[in-house]
């Protein structure tokens, strides 16, 4: 990819010098060419020279497409990743034969070096996903289920934006993309099928007496919503809000008061109405939940 | 037979001249807005689409204004969404392609040597329609209600009426509206160039700036029904809850970006061929010398429009569309920059070949090239799939798509406001404040949109109205707003030379490049187009035929007098230009604006359900269409020929295809069934994309869609029929076989209705009853039309104003009904056989 991309880009500026350079020289120059050597110009760069040049570059980039976008692989794969693209977050499941499934939000972990199926789908409108480091963008439409397989060569965070408009919070969707070594990874997914041991507490009374567990679920607790974010080991996860602020108490407290304040358009109503201190605690609950 | 005609005494030529020009006058006072002339809704419908292009380039400031820092909250997040979908659509819409069909208003008949268009008053409703529908459009912002959905509204986000409220009902329906103007000046344009030339004028001596419109114009014909079908199904979620797009129904997103696409990727070359059009008339004149390659820029201008259709899926490589289309669609996304080169050569190989004299539209046709030429390279980098995945959504493609547009389009056209500005007031724009915009225009833009690819590399997606700070983006953001305000500095130099006062200055030459197409004759002063229409010898007659300007000003030519108070003009045949018929146009007359008032009536009432006002509406709009019909089409000479000079006698009137109502007819029904055949292409898709297609619902069954189709083909053969004895004088019998047919469609359209009706087929179920309906009804607004139609042959010949001789009316409904029964045939035989039969 990075190879068509400098051929592309080398290849492109030559041609854009050399034909501005034609150009000015057409313009400046003092001796008139006659009419049949002008359209041999013609014939030969605006034709032949391009013709060639795009079979050229045409053949090398459907030569590269099978291994950017490998087919189905045959056996099933190890670990399948399904992604729901919602207005304006991401619900991440990680399915592995042999296990029950484990939900998540917001941040996709995954093992350096293994190919990952990605199952792209949406519940509301159209979404695309796209991890720029590792490779292109696919869209996530309704009713359809689109898949994507990617490989993380080298361990790191990386940032991964929502690219296809999706209303008025577009621009504050985005996930991180956390590749981990392998072994740290089965050791991480080994943790998320259990709850957070801070689960239980005084937060968790309050979280489900405001009514949080109608939309968020939290494993080991009574709230098992499906509306809204997984929050069950959020206090682990390096963002809040989609990828938007930085994972704090202070901005998880700001978070329920004020949702729409900080991202237009959301769906989570706002609680500024509850009491601070309500407000606090959970944010320091949910925060502990790693 | 071409040589000029004696040179008439002094006096009476004053006298014929006196008598052209009280023809061709336009009212005073405010009845001045009802004039139809060409030169003035030419000039009108360009300064219109100018101030939309300046107001959407406000708010392009606006939105770089809120990118210029990360994290910034100058405007809300819903406000930008307002503003960039409006950018776009402003400038999609309401500039990039009606500016061309105002230029060619403006510049086709004195270009062609022709007096007017074909239908003047077709043009100046097609003006009215724009001015009105674009106002809706724009105002909406300031009621914060504009569209926010992004200029190319993919349901379900446009579709759900939560998310996207009132602004998307007036994106669908002021933009419909306009593309039915748009059409009209298709339908305009096409008939012009082919019929209304000046005798002589062959098809391939005609000015190459005639045939791209032609090209355009056709490509319109074909882009724009896709779309309007769109909008019809998309109107229709909106409006009544019929499921086209929503999956849980049966529906598909796709279905939209399919038919938008199908309509977009075109639209990217009708508004770039035009632009290399008036680049093909610069070059030449500045160059002094015909153009190198007359055959290599027609044949790939004509290339690319075809090109131009089979590229749409490369805007839609990550839907998740199986590999071997993307190869395709790459495949033809990349051949479409060989035609594109050919024509840049050709322009190298012509100035190769004169003697370059660099003045101001020069200059910035140079200009535009240069930048075109590195959009066209980023375009081949995003043409490969592979490559799109990383840039596709991207500012890479925000950089690409401005490179391609303002180098290939915003710059060709301030080159030719320079150029052709002498043929507005017979003045001159300032060289030094050209030059100076140029430079600022040229600098700014680059410095805006160059760091766009770099941003876009770095994985900055587009249609953001914020970012964060930590990602590397800042510099390149504050950069691009620096350099898009000196663009618009560069712009507002332009448009304060147009507007600053030229009365001080002398009243130019003629012709003051020295260039050598027919348009250099008209004097800005007249209106009349040409004193008298010219025989053309030559693809540059103001070079090859000597005197002609003199001859032609002299009336030594065709159709020097007005001698009976009508505006007239030459039909000529396609391909050989021979005189053919004395052709009487329209003239000044409210019912242009009227009917397109009372239609923008009821389009605006729509938006806002006011279901009485839009039938109101309507209803006025259809008596005032009907009411310029009967007084103004058609009518039957006081004599059945003239003599039009140099001992030449033509007919004034024709029917059939030596009309051009017949043309008009044609081609109009050409786009219609192309917006047709998009319902049935969505018929068909749907089907694919489902295992059961029909979900189990009961479908219209096959004797009802049968009966219909079978009664409509007899309405068709009796309405042909009537055609038949109508030519042979059988006027009583003519008049019954057509009742009969008026009946039999009336009868028709009841079976038509009966099959999902009887049925009990639920549009807003499933998307199968719902497509199935919008075939129907399709069919039945066409048997409407075709009633009225009939109904009002009946009245003309009883009239007294269709007669066996004088027969246009009864030949162009003959035309509407060959396409009538094809439509009906082919609607009914998709809902009735197809769920059956397989």
């Amino acid at each position: 990819m990075a190879t068509l991309f400098w051929v592309m880009t080398c290849g492109g500026a030559l041609i854009w010098a050399g034909t501005v350079a034609v150009l000015l020289y057409a313009v400046r120059r003092r001796t008139l060419y006659s009419e049949p050597a002008a359209s041999r110009l013609i014939f030969w760069a605006g034709a032949v020279f391009p013709a060639i040049t795009l079979i050229l570059l045409l053949g090398y980039a459907l030569w590269l497409m099978p291994s950017l976008r490998p087919l189905a692989q045959p056996g099933a794969p190890t670990l399948r990743i399904e992604v729901t693209g919602r207005q304006y977050w991401w619900r991440v499941i990680y399915r592995q034969p042999g296990t029950p499934p484990v939900v998540s939000a917001n941040e996709i972990r995954l093992p350096v070096g293994e190919r990952v199926e990605f199952t792209l789908k949406s519940d509301d409108v159209i979404h695309s996903f796209w991890i720029p480091a590792l490779g292109g963008k696919m869209d996530m439409i309704p009713g359809r289920e689109n898949r994507l397989s990617l490989r993380a060569t080298k361990p790191g965070t990386f940032r991964g934006p929502c690219t296809e408009f999706c209303g008025t919070s577009h621009a504050l969707m985005a996930f991180s993309a956390v590749a981990m070594e392998p072994a740290e990874f089965r050791q991480w997914l080994a943790g998320q099928h259990v709850p957070s041991a801070g689960a239980t507490g005084t937060g968790a009374r309050l979280f489900i007496r405001h009514g949080c567990g109608a939309c968020h679920a939290v494993a080991g607790t009574e709230a098992t919503g499906m509306l809204g974010p997984d929050l069950s080991h959020l206090g682990s996860r390096e963002t809040l809000g989609a990828g938007i602020l930085p994972n704090s108490q202070d901005n998880i407290a700001r978070f329920i008061a004020e949702p729409d304040v900080i991202k237009p358009g959301v769906q989570m109503p706002g609680f500024d109405m509850l009491p601070p201190d309500d407000i606090e605690a959970i944010a320091s609950w949910l925060k502990g939940l790693k | 037979m071409s040589a000029p005609a004696k040179k008439l005494p002094k006096a009476d030529l004053e006298a014929q001249a006196e008598r052209l020009r009280a023809v061709w006058a336009n009212p005073t006072g405010w009845r001045y807005w009802t004039t139809v002339n060409n030169t003035q809704i030419g000039l009108w419908y360009a300064s219109t689409a100018f101030a939309f292009m300046l107001f959407a380039g406000v708010l392009a400031l606006i939105v770089r204004a809120q990118l210029a820092v990360p994290d910034n909250d100058l405007v809300s997040a819903d406000f930008y969404n307002q503003a960039f979908t409006l950018h776009g659509t402003v400038m999609m819409f309401l500039f990039a392609v009606p500016i061309f069909e105002a230029v060619a208003i403006f510049l086709l008949p004195p270009m062609l040597g022709a007096r007017e268009l074909p239908f003047p008053r077709l043009g100046a409703f097609g003006f009215w329609s724009f001015f009105l529908g674009g106002t809706f459009v724009c105002g909406s912002i300031f009621f914060n209600a504009a569209p926010s959905s992004g200029w190319f509204m993919y349901p379900p986000l446009a579709t759900d009426k939560e998310l996207s409220g009132i602004g998307a009902d007036i994106w669908l329906l002021g933009l419909s509206f306009i593309e039915v103007a748009s059409i009209a000046a298709a339908v305009e344009l096409i008939v012009g160039i082919m019929k209304c030339r000046a005798p002589g004028m062959r098809i391939n001596l005609m000015p190459l700036f005639a045939w791209y419109l032609l090209i355009v114009a056709g490509m319109i014909l074909f882009a724009f029904p896709p779309l309007i079908a769109g909008d019809i199904l998309f109107e229709m979620q909106r409006m009544f809850d019929w499921p086209f797009f929503d999956p849980a129904r049966g529906g598909d997103p796709l279905l939209w970006q399919h038919l938008f696409w199908i309509f977009g990727h075109p639209e990217v070359y009708i508004i770039f061929l035009p632009a290399i059009a008036l680049m093909a008339m610069i070059v030449p004149t500045f160059s002094q010398r015909p153009i190198v390659g007359y055959s290599w820029i027609v044949l790939a201008a004509v290339g690319t429009g075809f090109l131009s259709f089979g590229l749409w899926v490369h805007h839609m490589f990550a839907t998740g569309l199986p590999q071997i289309s993307l190869a395709f669609f790459s495949a033809a996304s990349e051949a479409v920059a060989i035609p594109t080169a050919v024509q840049i050569f050709v322009f190298i190989a012509t100035m190769l070949a004169g003697r370059v004299i660099f003045s101001t539209p020069m200059l910035f046709g140079t200009g535009g090239i240069a930048i075109f030429i590195l959009g066209g390279l980023t375009g081949v980098m995003v043409a490969l799939a592979p490559f799109d995945w990383q840039a596709h959504d991207t500012y890479f493609v925000v950089a690409h798509l401005h490179y391609v547009l303002i180098g290939g389009m915003l710059f060709p056209v301030i080159a030719g406001i320079y150029y052709y500005y002498p043929l507005i007031d017979a003045k001159h724009l300032s060289d030094r404040m050209g030059r100076s915009a140029f430079w600022l225009m040229f600098v700014g833009f680059n410095v805006a949109f160059f760091p766009m690819h770099l941003a876009g590399l770095r994985g900055m997606p587009r249609r953001v109205f914020t970012y964060p700070a930590d990602v590397g983006w800042d510099w390149m953001n504050l950069l691009s707003t620096v350099g898009a305000f000196v663009l618009a500095f560069g712009v507002l130099v332009v448009v304060v030379d147009i507007l600053r006062p030229k009365h001080r200055q002398n009243r130019g030459e003629q012709n003051p490049w020295n260039a050598g197409t027919l348009e250099w004759i008209s004097e800005p002063e007249e209106n009349w187009g040409v004193r008298s229409i010219p025989h053309v010898e030559s693809r540059y007659p103001l070079w090859d035929q000597k005197n002609l300007a003199r001859d032609v000003n002299d009336g030594r030519f065709y159709l020097p007098d007005a001698e009976e108070g009508r505006r007239e003009g030459l039909i000529t045949s396609v391909l050989d230009g021979d005189p053919m018929q004395v052709l009487r146009v329209g003239g000044t007359s409210y019912v242009a604006i009227f009917s397109a008032v009372s239609l923008g009536a009821a389009f605006i009432a729509l938006t806002f359900h006011w279901w009485i006002a839009t039938a109101v509406s309507a209803i006025v709009c259809f008596c005032a269409i009907l009411y310029w019909l009967w007084t103004g089409t058609a009518e039957i000479p006081e004599k059945p020929a003239k003599d039009v000079g140099l001992g030449l006698t033509l007919p004034l009137y024709a029917s059939g295809p030596a009309s051009v109502g017949w043309w008009a007819m044609f081609i109009t029904m050409v786009g219609d069934s192309t917006a047709f055949a998009s319902l049935v292409f969505g018929y068909f898709f749907y089907w694919t994309i489902h295992p059961d297609f029909t979900a189990g619902i009961a479908g219209p069954g096959m004797p009802w869609p049968m009966t219909s189709a079978v009664l409509f083909l007899t309405a068709w053969a009796a309405t042909f029929a009537a055609r038949q004895l109508n030519a042979r004088g059988f006027v009583a019998g003519m008049r019954i076989v057509l009742l009969l047919g008026l009946m039999l469609t009336l009868v028709a359209s009841a079976a038509g209705f009966a099959g999902p009706w009887s049925h009990g087929m639920d549009p807003t179920a499933h998307v199968y009853p719902a497509i199935v309906w919008v075939l129907v009804i399709w069919v039945l607004a066409h048997a409407a039309v075709g009633a009225v139609m009939q109904a009002y042959c009946l009245a003309r010949s009883f009239a007294g104003r269709l007669t066996p001789v004088y027969d246009m009316d009864i030949r162009n409904i003959a035309l509407y009904w060959h396409f009538m029964a094809i439509t009906a045939a082919i609607a009914f035989a998709v809902i009735g056989l197809f769920p059956e039969a397989v």
